[in-house]
């Protein structure tokens, strides 16, 4: 067996301590702030008061005037170029509708107006004194008011692009339907119920932070937080109108991203204020500004009305999707389709259809958020398969046993639709899911605790709830990513990679990987992620790509370098380059002859046909291996005050090989964490103005150590065939579990099913006093 | 002119103050505005270890020890660190020499973006030093202000844990 198949690892599917972790305990390591830079002026933004508001006039003279104010800018001192600000392959599939600095404004929150001066007070001063002259006009918050005849048309301008229905706020649509009978001719039981999510933000704890500056050369150096460099450089040099070549994007160690930094939204604004001022210019967002006017988590209303027959079988599955995109259409399109794509296949029906919008409204802008318009569809689907469940008198675990796709299968799904296109055909190649269930299953002792909870009496009720999952691994035929890596005479390694290490571990698992391959430790490979000058392109951090597509390109150049060692390796020891193996740190012959990597690094630099050994390889992938979950839900429902405890949560999930087990447990862990606190207090809150209420941490509550209920990973081992060393990806999945194994957790408690997170005391309270006045229990819009 | 009552009184000169603080244990000339933040004023001095996640007191990033009891930096003016004892990430240890809690964060995986673990690690110190075996409700209960988004605090609780035994077996405080 060769190294790329092997199965006795010794680098990968090992607890690797993360290569940077230690500086970052010991607070050495340099995130984008973490840097001094002489003559830095401080960049703010003036943002709309009002929801929707045409912009008649805008005075700048006496902002100008502040002492220490540099420079002043509208979107009249910009190239109008209607651009997306979403991260995303080019052409991106998503609407091109967006202004640097907007002509009107969409939302409380849109940016009107830019400042650079020499102190943050100057520039506070300064946006104070910009005078704007609004006509304010009727806005709209509701998602489905919004694309309702006579709704306030938000994008009435002429020159945006890629909008399928702007007189309708309809920035996305996508329809697909497969039918192989008469609709629901073949069900005995047909299930009809809608599903509302909430608006929420990521909340990574470094807020988005952009440092610009001309470098020796005069070239503009963009060090910023993000998760998608190489985008962020085309979409720059697009909006300003400069060459892609004049600038160098960085990325230092990012303080975390979930898909918010997947937007390029400070990188072009604070690139102005330099072109304007020739000089270094930081705008570093507020708590608040991350929270208002960065991104969201789409909410989505949603349709299912689906059919099964008595034995158990899904015939009929029809979705309707109604995706609120806010101001701007980011991630419109993906995000909606995903929210079928990533669920459809899951339990597969003959007769399928999708019919999916994205919205305007005059709110903050959605965009992508770990897991990416599949945590609001699977609420639905798993919800949903519950009252099916129910209604057929089947137990909801063998239900979904019954249904779920296996190992071999395939979907039209997969073919019908991607992201933002039409996907591709797949096979599952691996895929865990009924040991994830059973493993579950006997972690939380859900039968046992079944037939205990069967007989409860009193205030205090407990109830088990169950959630099955998948995702994908990267965008097939979409994404791509490259790598190099250089050998030096010590015999160590430098690994330079398009990807982006946001603080998910990739650059110790793209470590990894590049270590099993030249047999050496993680120790001898000194990782570069994502430095545009510096390192091959990789489509950046987002759609759980990075272990899957990264991975294979690491892999294949880790292959491409040790095929030069072997080479040098085996004229060294006179033996065939086929009879070398490389092995801790050595270059090993089967007659049992070896030498260091050093020396063959030495050789092939200085004593025989000299030059420098250096792999580089790229990949994209023609298929996007799921990883599976099942989630497992203990609850205590308080019928008295409706709050939701919950008592314990198992999640098991199949990423294939992880390559660095204690890292995918993490990722997992903090997947999961994220899922409870949307599914019980986390929700954007608007005012009637639009405005947002809780744009901090003591209002918008995300859980911490103190909240955190008790909960548990564990890693299902499968092998993916198209994964490297067997890997698929795992950090996104973890999220979609929560809302509905918490919303089935409640059902089987108390009989009430919520179907709008989050699932407040007061929400819940009232669900169970509806349910006791007899009323039927659709506790839908707000509950 | 302002002044700021606490220990020995401070008087502005040009807008401007003069205080001394002792920093990582040793004594630091600073010169400050009044109304100027310690988070500020930290970071300005080159302690980048000490993060910014929220400025208003709710994320626990900006975690310093004052006095050997945390405190958010961002919410106390640097003036009144003035005379005291202040602690950053920086002078609990180092790459090349790790305080053992530092060690723990890392061999159990609890560092992932890593923006809240300077402040993580330093509530965690605090909490050794008065109670050197702490069970898991305590230790959920001295991060309780720490927000961190990547690791759902699973390993971070374990890596105190960890951290409390190594300190056990040297035989050494936090």
């Amino acid at each position: 067996m060769g190294v790329s198949e092997k199965r006795d690892f010794t680098v990968v599917n090992h607890r690797v301590e993360k290569v940077d972790a230690l500086a970052l305990a010991c607070g050495t390591a340099q995130f984008t702030d973490d840097i001094d830079v002489r003559g830095l002026l401080t960049g703010r933004l003036l943002y709309s008061p009002h929801a929707h508001a045409r912009i008649k006039s805008i005075d700048t003279r006496e902002a100008k005037k502040v002492p220490g104010v540099l420079a002043v800018l509208t979107h009249e001192d910009l190239p109008r170029v209607r651009h997306t600000t979403a991260g995303q392959g080019h052409p991106e599939p998503s609407p091109y509708d967006t202004l640097v600095l907007s002509e009107k404004a969409r939302y409380v929150g849109d940016r009107i107006a830019a400042v650079a001066a020499e102190t943050p007070e100057a520039a506070e001063e300064a946006l104070a004194r910009i005078k704007v002259d609004y006509e304010v006009l009727p806005a709209v918050f509701d998602t489905l008011e919004a694309i309702k005849e006579g709704a306030p048309v938000i994008h009435d301008e002429a020159d945006s692009k890629n909008i399928p229905d702007a007189r309708h706020n309809i920035c996305a649509k996508f329809d697909f339907e497969v039918k192989e009978s008469e609709w629901f001719a073949e069900a005995d039981v047909v299930v009809d119920r809608w599903y509302k999510t909430q608006w929420a933000q990521h909340c990574a704890l470094e807020p988005h932070v952009t440092i610009t500056y001309f470098d020796g050369d005069g070239r503009l150096v963009i060090r910023t937080s993000t998760q998608v460099p190489f985008h962020c450089r085309r979409i720059t040099a697009k909006v300003l109108q400069v060459p892609v070549k004049s600038i160098r994007v960085i990325k230092p160690r990012i303080g975390g991203g979930f898909g918010s930094k997947q937007e390029v939204l400070l990188e072009p604004v604070c690139a102005a204020l330099s072109l304007a001022t020739r000089r270094p210019v930081k705008i570093e967002f507020t708590r608040k500004e991350t929270f208002v006017s960065s991104r969201t988590r789409h909410p989505f209303v949603v349709r299912l009305k689906t059919g099964a027959k008595k034995d158990g079988t899904i015939t009929d599955a029809h979705m309707e999707v109604y995706c609120d995109n806010g101001a701007y259409g980011a991630h419109s399109l993906t995000v909606m389709m995903c929210s079928g794509s990533h669920t459809l296949p899951m339990y597969q029906a003959k007769n399928t259809r999708f019919v999916g919008r994205s919205v305007y409204t005059n709110l903050p802008v959605g965009g992508a958020y770990r897991g990416f318009g599949a945590t609001q569809g699977f609420f639905a689907w798993e919800s949903q398969m519950d009252i099916m469940a129910a209604e057929l008198g089947l137990d909801p675990i063998e239900f979904r046993r019954k249904n779920y796709i296996r190992s071999g299968e395939g979907s039209p799904v997969f073919k019908a639709m991607g992201e933002g296109r039409e996907g591709i055909e797949q096979k599952i190649g691996s895929c865990g899911m009924d040991e994830c269930i059973s493993r579950g299953l006997a972690a939380i002792k859900w039968y046992a605790k079944k037939r205990r909870y069967r007989r409860q009496t009193g205030p205090k009720r407990r109830g088990l709830g169950c959630a099955c999952m998948m995702q994908g691994s990267g965008i097939p035929e979409v994404d791509m990513a490259a790598a190099s890596i250089k050998m030096n005479e010590d015999g160590s390694f430098n690994l330079h990679m398009g990807a982006t290490d946001l603080g998910t571990g990739s650059d110790t698992v793209l470590a990894q990987i590049a270590a099993e391959v030249l047999g050496v430790t993680t120790g001898d490979i000194i990782t570069l992620s994502s430095d545009t000058d510096l390192t091959p392109f990789d489509v950046g951090a987002y759609a759980s790509s990075t272990t899957f597509i990264s991975g294979n390109a690491v892999k294949k150049a880790a292959l491409h370098a040790r095929e030069q060692i072997l080479k040098v390796a085996a004229r060294i020891l006179d033996e065939k380059p086929q009879d070398v193996d490389l092995k801790d740190g050595k270059a090993r012959a089967k007659s049992g002859r070896s030498c260091a990597l050093s020396e063959v690094a030495h050789t092939a630099f200085y004593y025989h046909d000299q030059h420098q050994i250096m792999g580089v390889a790229s990949h994209y992938a023609q298929s996007s291996p799921p990883p599976f979950a099942a989630h497992f839900a203990e609850v205590e429902v308080d019928t008295e005050t409706g709050q939701v405890t919950v008592l314990d949560y198992v999640a098991t999930v199949d990423c294939g090989t992880a390559i660095n087990p204690a890292l995918a447990e993490g990722q997992n862990d903090g997947a999961v964490l994220n899922g409870l606190s949307y599914a019980l207090t986390e929700e954007m809150l608007f005012g009637p103005s639009g405005a947002m209420l809780n744009p901090n941490f003591r209002t918008y509550k995300i859980f911490t150590t103190a909240d955190a209920p008790p909960f548990k990973t564990i890693l299902i081992p499968t092998y993916e065939p198209d994964g490297p060393f067997g890997a698929k990806s795992v950090s996104e999945i973890g999220i979609n579990g929560p809302q509905p194994a918490i919303a089935n957790a409640v059902c089987d408690a108390v009989g009430v099913r919520l179907l709008a997170p989050p699932f407040t005391p007061e929400k819940v309270l009232k669900a169970i006093k509806e349910k006791r006045a007899g009323r039927p229990a659709l506790h839908l819009l707000g509950g | 002119m302002k002044k700021i009552q606490g220990r020995g009184t401070l008087e502005a000169v040009d807008g401007r103050l003069d205080i001394v603080v002792n920093i990582n244990g040793a004594d630091k000339a600073l010169r400050v505005a009044p109304g100027e933040y310690l988070l500020d004023a930290l970071r300005r001095e080159g302690y980048k270890g000490v993060k910014r996640g929220c400025d208003n007191g709710d994320c626990g990033t900006c975690t310093i020890l004052l006095d050997g009891k945390p405190a958010l930096s961002c919410m106390m003016f640097a003036a009144q660190a003035h005379r005291r004892r202040v602690v950053t990430i920086e002078g609990l240890g180092t790459p090349d020499r790790p305080h053992p809690i530092q060690r723990a964060f890392v061999e159990t995986g609890a560092v992932q973006c890593g923006f809240c673990i300077p402040g993580m690690v330093l509530a965690a110190k605090a909490l050794l030093d008065e109670n050197p075996e702490p069970d898991e409700t305590a230790i959920r209960r001295a991060l309780d202000g720490n927000l961190c988004r990547c690791t759902g605090y699973v390993k971070q609780v374990e890596a105190v844990m960890l951290a409390a035994k190594k300190l056990k077996a040297a035989g050494r405080r936090a």
